[in-house]
């Protein structure tokens, strides 16, 4: 058997040359992909005297662990835009999935009356939408959210297309027969869709609810707009803030009574690189393990009812 | 009073799927359906109201096309327009080209853990903020420490003030945007390549066709409808331009405005810098009329093409 499938292999295989450079060309883009990241963790290393001598150095003078000892002692900015960031990622990954999962559920079903009317206004949105500036004063004039929480959450809670991908994944996994012998034990519609179609349906929850989770988690756009409170700030837009002048950083730090000398002696780049690292960490650590979900996603993504 | 009798009975035999629909309903009614009314403040002179939201839209005066008008007799509708489009031509392009190469390139590699190692590295740009992306290009493009300047001190060349010079940023901005999309978008035609029929290229083996024979006769050709499909759709969107990769990367330099600016950065400014909520309000509704026409436009052509990939 495994002499068929190494035959079998060999039809579809490349020539050496062609092999080596086909891996050569992957292998230079991928490279390219990954080193400005590379590059910001040397930069977050480095010691600020060298690189304020030398500039940004892939192989810096000298080394430091200054910028990260700086950003953990200099007060809980960090820690309460982690904070808001992981309060944002969490309660936005579950309401979006609720009110998605609800919606495309609903409209999935064939004895729903009204499920082309709704089918149509979410599709609507996807066509046509009244821009930025009706939107934001929408947000901020009639549902006064500006300064809250809610103003990360909400807007990023429903995407129309997320709720067509859900209702392909309903209709697809989710056979009628369940439902119907559900009905016929008596089953509730509520009942029917806790017991029988969530646990179906959960691969395809499980890939929408991770593009919610890193559309939350990279999200600045809500905070550029609406979030003014330094309290309320999330770590990408704490990246932005601090990348104009480390005064925010001044501000918000309980050493607030450092003097001008000492403010110019900060590890002012290496600690912003290191507020980087930082923030995306956990992502560049977590991605490679949840990659099948979003090209499941992306490759489904097309399919319509 | 039988047509309401039936009507509330309907409402009554579906109220569970009516409760479920209820919570996205009306997110749609508030941030999608009520914004789309609120695009009459373009035909105003929008005036803020102590009293609330419909106080402010319903006492601003109308102005007629007025807004239009001035946002069209400046030079800037012109520039955002042709940034717009320009940009998002290239990306489709150059984009379409680089994804295809990528995905045809990694479905051939002998390797395929190998394969897999590259594609994970391919996508981590896919995962990371334009507020990153903007700190890795200042990485490279800052003017007195960033990477470029060195490399090019290295061979004499004299140093150039990168977030000044307007004539790089096209090329720029093109590279950031390929560095980003290309590896994610090479998923989607790499599904597709898997899922060609493997006798193909057997038969084709046994007629003497060497590999890039094949993949010029096999592979791409039955890439296309896909191709198609997809470069239609993007051609839908061709209105919208990325606002992170606009607005992070040029680090909102003012000098380079007239090379970075696009319809959703000038919409952007128009509501919190320069605080011209009508006129910015008009181009946003500019913006999602053309944008609306040429959805239809180019999914009526997919419906022609391809009945089962149109949007609708």
């Amino acid at each position: 058997m495994s002499s068929i499938t190494r035959k079998e292999r060999d039809f579809h295989q490349l020539s050496k040359p062609l092999n080596v450079l086909f891996n050569l060309i992957a292998g230079i883009f991928a490279f390219l992909c990954v080193f400005p990241f590379l590059f910001v963790v040397i930069i977050s290393f480095t010691d600020e005297g060298a690189l304020a001598r030398d500039g940004y150095r892939l192989f810096p003078s000298k080394w430091s662990l200054g910028a990260y000892r700086y950003v953990f002692e200099s007060g809980d900015m960090l820690l309460r835009s982690y904070g808001v960031t992981i309060l944002v990622t969490v309660l936005g990954t579950i309401v979006s999935l609720l009110f998605m999962s609800f919606y495309a559920y609903a409209i999935s079903r064939k004895s729903f009356r009204y499920r082309n009317f709704f089918s149509f206004l979410a599709f609507f949105t996807m066509l046509f939408n009244g821009g930025l500036v009706p939107t934001y004063i929408v947000v901020t004039q009639l549902l006064h959210l500006k300064d809250t929480i809610w103003a990360l959450v909400l807007p990023l809670a429903v995407n129309a297309f997320y709720i067509m991908i859900l209702r392909t994944f309903y209709t697809t996994s989710v056979p009628d027969a369940i439902i119907e012998s559900g009905k016929i034990d008596g089953a509730g519609e509520f009942r029917i869709f806790l017991t029988l179609v969530l646990p179906l349906s959960l691969p395809g929850l499980a890939t929408i609810a991770l593009f919610s989770t890193l559309g939350y988690w990279n999200d600045w756009f809500n905070a550029l707009l609406y979030i003014d409170d330094p309290n309320l700030v999330p770590l990408q837009s704490m990246l932005m803030r601090i990348e104009t002048s480390m005064q925010f950083l001044l501000q918000n730090s309980q050493n607030s009574s450092l003097s001008i000398e000492a403010l110019r002696s900060m590890p002012q780049d290496t600690s912003r690189m290191a507020m980087v690292v930082l923030a995306t960490g956990p992502i560049i650590f977590a991605y490679p393990f949840f990659q099948r979900y979003f090209i499941q996603g992306l490759t489904v993504g097309a399919v319509k009812e | 009073m039988r047509m309401a009798r039936e009507f509330f009975g309907n409402i009554n035999k579906n109220k569970v799927m009516l409760f479920m629909v209820l919570p996205g309903t009306l997110w749609f009614l508030f941030f999608s359906y009520l914004p789309m009314l609120g695009t009459v403040i373009a035909f105003k002179e929008y005036r803020f109201s102590r009293d609330g939201f419909w106080a402010s839209i319903v006492n601003s005066k109308w102005v007629g096309l007025d807004n239009f008008k001035f946002l069209f007799t400046t030079n800037d509708a012109y520039i955002i327009t042709r940034n717009t489009l320009l940009y998002n031509a290239a990306f489709i392009i150059v984009g379409l080209v680089l994804s295809v190469l990528m995905a045809v390139v990694l479905s051939e590699i002998v390797n395929k853990k190998l394969a897999k190692f590259y594609q994970t590295g391919m996508f981590l740009p896919y995962f990371l903020s334009w507020v990153v992306v903007g700190y890795f290009a200042f990485s490279f493009l800052s003017s007195e420490r960033g990477m470029l300047n060195q490399i090019m001190g290295f061979f004499g060349a004299e140093s150039v003030q990168w977030y000044s010079e307007k004539k790089y940023w096209p090329l720029i901005l093109i590279l950031v945007y390929l560095w980003k999309a290309v590896g994610y978008n090479s998923v989607v035609y790499l599904a597709a390549i898997m899922g060609i029929d493997k006798s193909l290229y057997e038969a084709a083996m046994i007629d003497g066709a060497s590999k890039l024979q094949q993949i010029r006769s096999i592979t791409l050709p039955l890439l296309r409808p896909i191709l198609t499909i997809m470069t239609l759709l993007a051609v839908g969107k061709i209105f919208y331009a990325d606002f992170g990769l606009f607005y992070q990367v040029p680090r909102n330099s003012g000098t380079l405005y007239s090379v970075t600016n696009v319809i959703d950065t000038y919409v952007y400014q128009g509501l919190k810098s320069t605080g011209e909520i009508g006129m910015s309000t008009a181009a946003g509704l500019y913006q999602s009329l053309v944008g609306f026409t040429l959805v239809m436009f180019s999914n009526y052509i997919v419906r022609k093409y391809d009945k089962d990939s149109a949007l609708f």
